[in-house]
């Protein structure tokens, strides 16, 4: 069984690569998404519903299928793209429409003050959701990004449904040929816990900087 | 010069601003005085167009603009020119009293770092808050945030300050250290405009005392005549109760 743990820890980079890079790809997607449902911008606004609907409406795996299998048979310059990649895409896509409606409501939850303040200096829209309503909007989204990035990490082992090779890839490769499966899936388990605790005391320490400004 | 002419305001229909006509000169100082809910705070936010105006012109030095054509572009030059300091503070909560006051200069005004932090450290010793540069808002009390509020409006240089009951927040211990600050911004010949309800201090400060009610004013001159012989039964009224 131990000779199982190198094996599958050796997919470990794969795993934090596609969940990094979705949650990058999904952070941007979501502030935007955001920002766009604070201002309400006519028709942008109607769609961007229409995709924060679907994408919470739907599970992530059906969506997963409809990209990697669905899409390319009517559009065909999909089928070029490979399962990794389709994972990261689908993972962004998903997690950013449930982001965005918690970034919004951490951009509504900052004060009046604060917006009042940032447009009495003279500063342009742009420059008062950078400077100061991101930033702070942040402090409030913080946990439950961390949380939905979590849930990202876990979400790569669909990416195994997309033919991608990672742990649980890895772990099933292993377990056919040597009839092991609990201990194969035992140590995906195990890696898959470790990480997501090594994370939570990420989140800890990112919550104290965050809140470092309000400590009275 | 500071000139509005017919400046006008309506909140679901009833004017709040009723056609206010009121020029200040480069220097002066101008209190504004009435009862709650007379328009008093909302002149001044229209003036910075935090509550835009319905109706009127606004001329600030070389802006001038009109309210029912402004746009972002006028807005914002207008905002530039002006400074305004909150009744509730309004510090930048994740951002320490040094970055306060340097925010305007760096993000709007576009001036190099070194030069805006230094700046803002002259101002923070003028303010007497030098040791409290890298102090978060939070842990400021409210005496000294909201002499860092008014730090902030004096280093963007604006030829208009002003300032929305900028004690009223204040536990009655701190009133005394926000209103010598704002007795030392008047010294220096600042163009001012004060909500107040701090009539002591308006009758030392102001060279020109307003009296509003109902959104428009009813009466304005020296302090000595505003406070000493009022001539409108309103005001009249109202010193009677304020002094009671």
């Amino acid at each position: 069984m131990l000779g199982l743990v190198p094996v599958i820890l050796g997919y470990v980079p794969l795993t934090l690569a596609m969940a990094s890079a979705a949650m990058v790809l999904a952070l941007v997607l979501a502030v935007a998404l955001a920002v766009e449902r604070v201002f309400r911008v006519p028709v942008l606004d109607q769609l961007v519903l229409l995709f924060i609907s679907f994408f919470r409406g739907t599970p992530l795996l059906v969506q997963l299928f409809l990209f990697y299998y669905g899409l390319p048979q009517v559009m065909s310059f999909l089928t070029a793209i490979d399962g990794v990649t389709a994972a990261i895409m689908g993972l962004t896509l998903h997690f950013a429409a449930y982001m965005a409606e918690t970034i919004r409501a951490a951009i509504i939850g900052v004060d009046r003050s604060q917006w009042e303040a940032a447009q009495s200096i003279g500063m342009t829209q742009g420059q008062m959701m950078r400077r100061v309503i991101l930033p702070q909007a942040a402090r409030v989204a913080a946990p439950t990004l961390v949380n939905y990035f979590i849930d990202m990490i876990k979400g790569t082992s669909l990416a195994f449904t997309l033919g991608v090779t990672e742990m649980m890839g890895a772990a099933q490769k292993e377990a056919a040929g040597s009839f092991l499966y609990f201990e194969a899936f035992l140590v995906v388990a195990v890696i898959y816990w470790i990480m997501v605790e090594g994370l939570s005391q990420a989140q800890r320490a990112l919550e104290i900087r965050l809140n470092k400004a309000y400590a009275r | 010069m500071i000139r509005i002419e017919g400046l006008t305001k309506r909140f679901d229909g009833t004017a709040v601003l009723n056609a206010i006509d009121l020029e200040i000169a480069k220097g002066e100082r101008v209190v504004v005085i009435g009862p709650s809910g007379t328009g008093k705070s909302t002149l001044l936010r229209c003036i910075n167009f935090l509550d835009r105006p319905d109706a009127g012109r606004i001329t600030v030095g070389d802006i001038s603009v009109d309210a029912t054509r402004a746009g972002r572009a006028d807005i914002l030059a207008l905002r530039r020119a002006t400074a305004f300091v909150f009744q509730n503070y309004g510090l930048f909560a994740h951002r320490t009293a040094l970055e306060n006051i340097m925010e305007a200069l760096v993000t709007v005004q576009k001036r190099p770092r070194a030069e805006a932090e230094a700046q803002a450290r002259r101002i923070l010793k003028e303010i007497g808050l030098a040791d409290k540069a890298d102090s978060y808002p939070a842990s400021l009390s409210g005496g000294q945030q909201q002499r860092v509020g008014i730090g902030r409006a004096m280093a963007i240089g604006a030829q208009l300050m002003l300032f929305d009951e900028p004690t009223s927040a204040l536990d009655p211990e701190w009133v005394g250290e926000v209103l010598d600050l704002m007795r030392s911004v008047a010294a220096q010949r600042q163009t001012m405009l004060i909500v107040t309800h701090e009539m002591r201090f308006a009758r030392e400060i102001a060279d020109r005392v307003i009296f509003m009610e109902g959104g428009r004013i009813v009466e304005q001159g020296p302090p000595a005549q505003i406070f000493d012989a009022p001539q409108d039964p309103r005001l009249q009224r109202f010193l009677a109760r304020v002094s009671a």
